[in-house]
């Protein structure tokens, strides 16, 4: 993270993370908004709604859709026609979406939705993890998580820019915490309208729905042709790996904040132990390693901000003088016992020279509760890796024996 | 040709497929009980009714798919199916 | 006048499809975008690399197609370029009444300025022939097939026109592309009518009823003259105009010339489920004063 405080300092405004995430699609000037409300994603929708009502989104319309099926899919038409699409929703909202959400990507609508990342039913369970997402990671979209409420507001704007390079064309997910950050409020530095003007220029598709180009869009693909528009999808994926860290590098050139581009790292450099995780764990672990990088232990974090396109290259870059990598899931793919992160670093790491023993934790499902405690016993199980080898590859993290 | 993205195409485009192979009979108009009425071009589901200058119809049996509607519809029973000799 | 619609489409010989959505095209204009859903219409006109529309047009799914003509709506007033512009939502009766009815009520409760026009023909033509809520009572399909203890399709047709005109829809019409004339008329109305407009157009299709390629049209417009399918128009949820039929043939006359109903004259005791069809075309020239 590169950040000038003391500049930020005199511009911060203490707001709730949700109105943060609303005031930057403000600024960002989208042309239609079409949400369904769905906890813990309402505040936002509540903000824009407000702004709507204030006059204060020129240009917009507000679909108050009936379903988040229809919020995903009005998006379909107005992307279509050109118009910038702004959407936001969580866990059973986004699992609703699933079969639009390939539509999007599929036809190559740059549409942005923040994703409050909240547990998936059953059992039902308002509170955060990456269940929602991470099970919607093979949708085509781009999907960047987000450490604190500065970057989540901040990552809207870039995700904008990513999502409508004409080289790209690909829709983003920002994803946020669900009540973790969505509720929590912290001085932030509001996204400004006329930086974010010169940081974002307009929407112009080369194709869009117009009686003066009668185009037909979303034609159906025999086998003859249906590989090759997954190929161009996954190209754009390979070239979007360069322009999220461009799109994060001219963030820093106007706005002077920088959170990453596809990975951030913290203490890296000469760390035995690397954890890696996304979202807001990751100021958790930071207080951790700070704790114990006074008592001489080498424990470094790596942040996953772009969990799609994966970052292969710079994850081996990180990782490969380490001695161990834990990596931390809010996800588990059941059957597999495994949670995303750890499974795909895993695969990152196979077929090269890099020979670093890789274990995995599942935390903090449904909600609960990750101490700093927590994380220090995990670095305590990844130094029993690097003196002994692995016992347990992939675990659950603080399970309740008395209630199993 | 490559694929534009999100694969959008170019209107009016199934003209290059001649839907007409698939007929087995063909529409033949007989002109002396034609009364121009213009219900066969109406109602051709394959728009394969074509008009001419002199106010009369053609067919045109590059697409033609030998439904036999505007035959079962003319007025003037002034359309006839004949079968197709391939 | 020069089609909207090219020919080279893949629709059967005879197709129901076609002449709905030509007749759509002929009253809309070239100033108009079309949303259809997945079904036979965008299967046949939309193969990559080719389209049979000579308007711009989008597929997307196929529950979604009036949410996505809102987002269409809204796209264009957002930006000023609305216009003439008229944004056509087009469906099957599945699309329609089944799986897209979330989508379309949302839509029509909202308001959006857009016609939808429901190609019924009364059945999954494109997965081939399984019962829709569309489907008339005692038709055979391939999911409500006759049977030694069955005598098809057990449920009447959801009344979709009244279904949207309770969402305060300004304009509500029944056609059937037996009569072309009636159909372009409507849809025209529907388009120059402000908010959420709906065109029920009854479209009997070869492949899936059971009859020559021929008869489209002839069906139809038995449909019609049988009075199992009223064509009225309503504003603001009242009917203003019925057509009028004269002399109501009997419904066997229609029934006869389908595949569908062939069991009702084939089976001991179809002469029963004759007599209950006829009763709801006696209801519908009570119920819509079409005599």
């Amino acid at each position: 993270m590169q950040r000038d405080f003391e500049k930020d300092k005199k511009n911060m405004v203490v707001v709730e993370g949700s109105y943060a995430v609303a005031s930057a699609v403000k600024s960002c000037r989208p042309n239609v908004i079409s949400a369904y409300p769905i906890t813990p994603q309402t505040h936002i929708v509540e903000d824009l709604s407000q702004f709507m009502a204030d006059g204060a989104i020129p240009n917009c319309e507000y679909i108050n859709v009936e379903s988040e099926f229809s919020a995903l899919s009005a998006l379909v038409g107005s992307s279509a026609a050109g118009a910038r699409s702004y959407s936001a929703t969580t866990s059973q909202g986004l699992e609703l979406m699933h079969e639009v959400l390939f539509n999007v990507s599929g036809m190559r609508l740059p549409v942005v939705m923040t994703v409050v990342n909240r547990a998936v039913s059953a059992p039902i369970n308002i509170w955060n993890d990456h269940q929602d997402s991470i099970s919607q990671r093979d949708t085509g979209w781009i999907q960047l998580y987000a450490e604190d409420t500065q970057e989540i507001s901040d990552m809207t704007a870039q995700a904008f820019k990513i999502a409508e390079d004409p080289e790209i064309l690909l829709p983003v997910m920002t994803c946020m915490d669900g009540f973790i950050l969505s509720h929590v409020y912290e001085p932030v530095v509001l996204l400004e309208d006329d930086i974010v003007a010169e940081y974002l220029p307009p929407f112009e598709p080369e194709f869009k729905l117009d009686p003066k180009n009668p185009k037909t869009f979303g034609a159906f693909a025999d086998p003859n042709s249906y590989t090759e528009f997954r190929y161009l999808q996954q190209q754009a994926m390979d070239k979007a790996l360069k322009k999220i860290e461009d799109a994060a590098a001219e963030f820093y050139d106007l706005f002077g904040r920088h959170y990453g581009g596809l990975i951030d790292t913290y203490e890296t450099d000469d760390a035995d132990i690397i954890l890696m995780a996304m979202g807001s764990i990751v100021g958790t672990i930071k207080d951790a390693i700070d704790k114990l990088r006074a008592k001489g232990v080498k424990v470094g974090l790596l942040k996953v901000r772009s969990f799609r396109p994966f970052p292969v290259e710079a994850i081996r870059n990180v990782v490969k003088d380490a001695k161990v990598v834990v990596a931390l899931d809010k996800n588990i793919s059941i059957g597999l016992n495994e949670g995303a992160l750890f499974t795909e670093t895993k695969a990152s790491l196979y077929n090269t020279k890099i020979d670093v023993p890789v274990i995995g934790f599942m935390i903090g499902h449904g909600g609960r509760d990750i101490p700093t405690g927590t994380i220090e016993n995990i670095i305590d199980e990844a130094k029993k890796v690097i003196d002994s080898g692995i016992t347990v590859e992939s675990q659950f993290t603080d399970l309740k024996e008395e209630l199993l | 040709m490559t694929i534009p993205l999100g694969g959008v195409c170019a209107p009016g485009s199934t003209l290059v497929n001649k839907t007409g192979g698939w007929r087995t009979f063909k529409p033949v108009f007989d002109y002396d009980k034609c009364i121009k009425c213009k219900l066969c071009e109406l109602l051709c589901p394959d728009m394969s009714v074509d008009p001419r200058d002199d106010g009369f119809f053609e067919f045109n049996y590059d697409f033609c798919k030998g439904c036999g509607i505007c035959a079962n519809e003319c007025p003037k029973d002034a359309i006839e199916m004949v079968l197709e000799e391939k | 006048m020069k089609s909207l619609l090219a020919p080279g489409h893949r629709g059967c010989a005879g197709c129901c499809d076609a002449m709905a959505a030509k007749f759509t095209l002929m009253a809309a204009g070239e100033d108009c975008i079309v949303v259809s859903p997945t079904g036979c219409l965008e299967v046949m006109t939309t193969p990559y690399p080719e389209s049979s529309w000579g308007v711009p047009f989008i597929h997307s799914l196929f529950e979604n197609n009036a949410a996505v003509a809102s987002g269409i709506e809204a796209a264009l007033k957002s930006k000023g370029e609305m216009g003439n512009t008229k944004i056509i939502a087009m469906g099957g009766d599945g699309a329609t009444l089944d799986i897209g009815m979330r989508s379309v009520s949302g839509a029509f409760e909202r308001g959006h300025d857009f016609t939808f026009v429901c190609i019924d023909n009364e059945a999954y033509m494109n997965t081939g022939v399984q019962r829709s809520a569309a489907t008339p009572f005692a038709a055979s399909t391939t999911t409500s097939p006759s049977g030694k203890v069955s005598f098809g399709n057990i449920r009447p047709k959801k009344n979709m026109p009244a279904i949207i005109a309770a969402h305060g829809s300004p304009y509500v019409a029944t056609t059937s592309i037996g009569y072309p004339k009636d159909m372009i008329r409507k849809v025209k109305t529907a388009v120059d009518v402000e908010g959420p407009t709906y065109v029920h157009a009854h479209s009997p299709c070869t492949t899936g009823w059971g009859f020559d390629t021929s008869k489209t049209v002839e069906v139809a417009k038995m449909a019609v003259e049988t009075c199992l399918w009223p064509l009225y128009e309503m504003e603001d949820g009242e009917i203003t105009k019925v057509k009028k039929i004269k002399n109501p043939k009997p419904v066997e006359d229609y029934l006869k010339m389908q595949r569908r109903f062939k069991h009702l004259f084939t089976k001991e005791g179809g002469d029963e489920f004759i007599k209950q069809i006829q009763a709801l075309a006696d209801e519908n020239i009570v119920k819509f004063g079409l005599q």
